[in-house]
């Protein structure tokens, strides 16, 4: 490796070849196309091209009332959509100055942190995969399907969950669903540490993952990075510990940080964060059984929709039921940006309000998008190998790099 | 550290530079500033290289349309100062026929697809920029499509108008 010649323009000898990496199957890793110039298996330059499954949601938005938004935010990242349907909620919460009911918020950490194993359970079995170990993948996938099953009870769906409303859930979770997390919190762990051990100390994976892709702090920084991938440089930015919603402050869990930034440090932090999820989701648990156990959504009338029995009989849930579907709320005139730590990083919302039925203007900070920026300058002089494992360990949506 | 102070860091900027920098709210907490373009990397860099304030994180840039304003783009830049956990919303106003303003991408690299996916949108030419193309709209693409004169509904509609519904 280390005599590999390297040619230069100048050369006589120089003799690139060009490689279109992509674009691939959406099912895949998502729509991304890298034109990559090539020296043998060493790449020597990159030009990333985004935007194939580009959706407009931004300008969609300009035209929804605020709750037919959710839908769009879970075709971001749609790994942990429950996440950017939160961070919506959230958000609107925010600018309409709605306090929450702490057994709301706990409800919506225990489905946060379950979307955000969910993710790494992907990411981490994925970047197995593409380094040539399958068996990993499989053991993890039947516990994400677990968690889709736990969205199923709640929300009735899997994937695009549209889940909970701006107010609180649209209805309780029931038995089943508690039953089923705890569950998976027993089922989960052993499975967990068998992929630790599958993986950390193998000697084909180390070699594989460790020093490749190593970014510094400076640079990440630099770029804007956030995330495990962030904090796999040695940064301890997490938005949960450092600007707590949903009631974050009350949990008791660390945030885990890597030393230099490689694919390895990367797969280490985001093992680690399913450990620290499953903590929180624990002390979750724990906190909702001393709430009142009927709370379920916060007592905001006016854009909470009533329950379908109430419209038909009862005059002010008929008012309250018409006024919010046809968007006639009052809603101030404010901008407020809010941030939630999404499985990659931070993800923020910044909206615009006039007032009017739908938002003024909607823009969403999409980590993927930002994160994925550095990918082709730093393939330069990696092998082609070396990057599609780092491809991996972004772990780039193309639902969220493109919107 | 602690959070910098909305009234500190207004004082810190307003000294700096004196009649440059101007409050426009603080809606949520979150101190919003306008300024122009002549300042604006000026103001940037001294917000990310001060030694008490260390805004070194960008974390959005983007735009919006007003059209009744007289500068109807407003680029809308997101800083965060890491160590002191403090944010800061910064606007600076352009008009339509001059939509230059130097680009960001000199101080943070992330700048370079925020830049491009705001020109792709709205049209803002980022001075500087080292690759200002489009970024999520196809190539051959003339027109700007996040401003507002591009309604996504036919206009023609009328059972949304707002008469209907006495406002």
């Amino acid at each position: 490796m280390q005599n590999h010649p390297v040619y230069t323009d100048n050369d006589p000898q120089t003799e690139y070849s060009t490689l279109n990496l992509g674009p691939t199957h959406p099912a895949t890793h998502g729509v991304f196309q890298n034109v990559l110039q090539m020296d043998g298996e060493r790449i020597v330059s990159g030009v990333s091209t985004i935007g194939y499954i580009h959706r407009a949601f931004e300008k969609i938005a300009e035209h929804r009332p605020f709750y037919q938004i959710t839908p769009l935010t879970d075709r971001l990242n749609y790994c942990s959509s429950p996440i950017n349907n939160m961070g919506w909620h959230m958000t609107v919460e925010k600018l309409l100055n709605i306090e929450m009911p702490k057994r709301v918020d706990y409800m919506r950490v225990i489905i946060m942190e379950l979307a955000r194993i969910s993710d790494h359970i992907i990411c981490n079995g994925v970047l197995g995969v593409d380094t040539g170990a399958f068996t990993g993948f499989l053991y993890m996938m039947e516990h994400r399907e677990e968690i889709y099953e736990i969205y199923e009870e709640i929300c009735g769906s899997r994937l695009t969950t549209n889940i909970g409303r701006i107010g609180g859930f649209e209805r309780n979770f029931n038995k089943i669903a508690f039953d089923k997390i705890r569950r998976f919190l027993v089922r989960f762990p052993p499975v967990l540490k068998e992929f630790e051990a599958l993986f950390n100390r193998n000697r084909i994976f180390v070699d594989r993952t460790k020093g490749v892709a190593a970014v510094t702090a400076e640079a990440a920084l630099s770029y804007s990075w956030s995330g495990p991938i962030l904090r796999a440089t040695g940064v301890d930015y997490d938005v949960r510990a450092m600007e707590p919603y949903s009631s974050y402050e009350d949990f008791d869990f660390e945030v885990p940080v890597g030393e230099n930034g490689d694919v390895y440090n990367r797969f280490l932090v985001r093992n680690e964060e399913m450990w620290q999820s499953m903590r929180i989701i624990e002390q979750a648990l724990n906190k909702i059984e001393k709430e009142p156990s009927d709370i379920f959504h916060a007592d905001v009338p006016a854009f909470y929709l009533p329950p379908k029995e109430e419209v038909y009989n009862n005059m002010e849930a008929l008012i309250y039921h018409f006024k919010i579907v046809m968007g006639e709320v009052e809603t101030p005139n404010a901008e407020v940006y809010h941030s939630v730590e999404g499985a990659n990083g931070e993800l923020g919302f910044y909206l615009v309000n006039d007032g009017g039925r739908s938002p003024y203007r909607l823009h969403f900070r999409r980590p993927s998008f930002i994160n994925y920026q550095m990918y082709a300058p730093m393939s330069q002089g990696m092998l082609l190998s070396d990057a599609i494992i780092n491809m991996s360990s972004l772990n780039v949506i193309a639902g969220e790099l493109d919107a | 550290m602690g959070k910098i102070a909305n009234e500190e860091l207004l004082q810190k900027l307003n000294d700096k530079f004196p009649g440059q920098v101007a409050e426009t709210g603080a809606d949520f907490g979150l101190l919003t500033v306008e300024t122009n373009k002549e300042s604006i990397n000026a103001v940037l860099s001294f917000l990310k290289t001060d030694a008490a304030l260390q805004f070194i994180y960008l974390t959005d840039l983007t735009a919006v349309h007003y059209p009744e304003l007289e500068k109807p783009i407003g680029v809308i830049y997101h800083l965060h100062s890491l160590t002191t956990n403090t944010r800061i919303r910064i606007k600076v106003f352009l008009s339509l026929d001059d939509l230059h303003i130097p680009t960001a991408s000199t101080i943070w690299d992330g700048a370079n697809w925020m830049e491009r996916e705001t020109y792709d949108f709205f049209g803002v030419i980022f001075d500087g920029h080292p690759d200002l193309r489009r970024i999520l709209n196809v190539d051959d693409m003339t027109v700007f499509p996040m401003r507002k004169e591009f309604p996504l509904e036919d206009p023609n509609r009328i059972d949304k108008k707002d008469y209907f519904f006495g406002r």
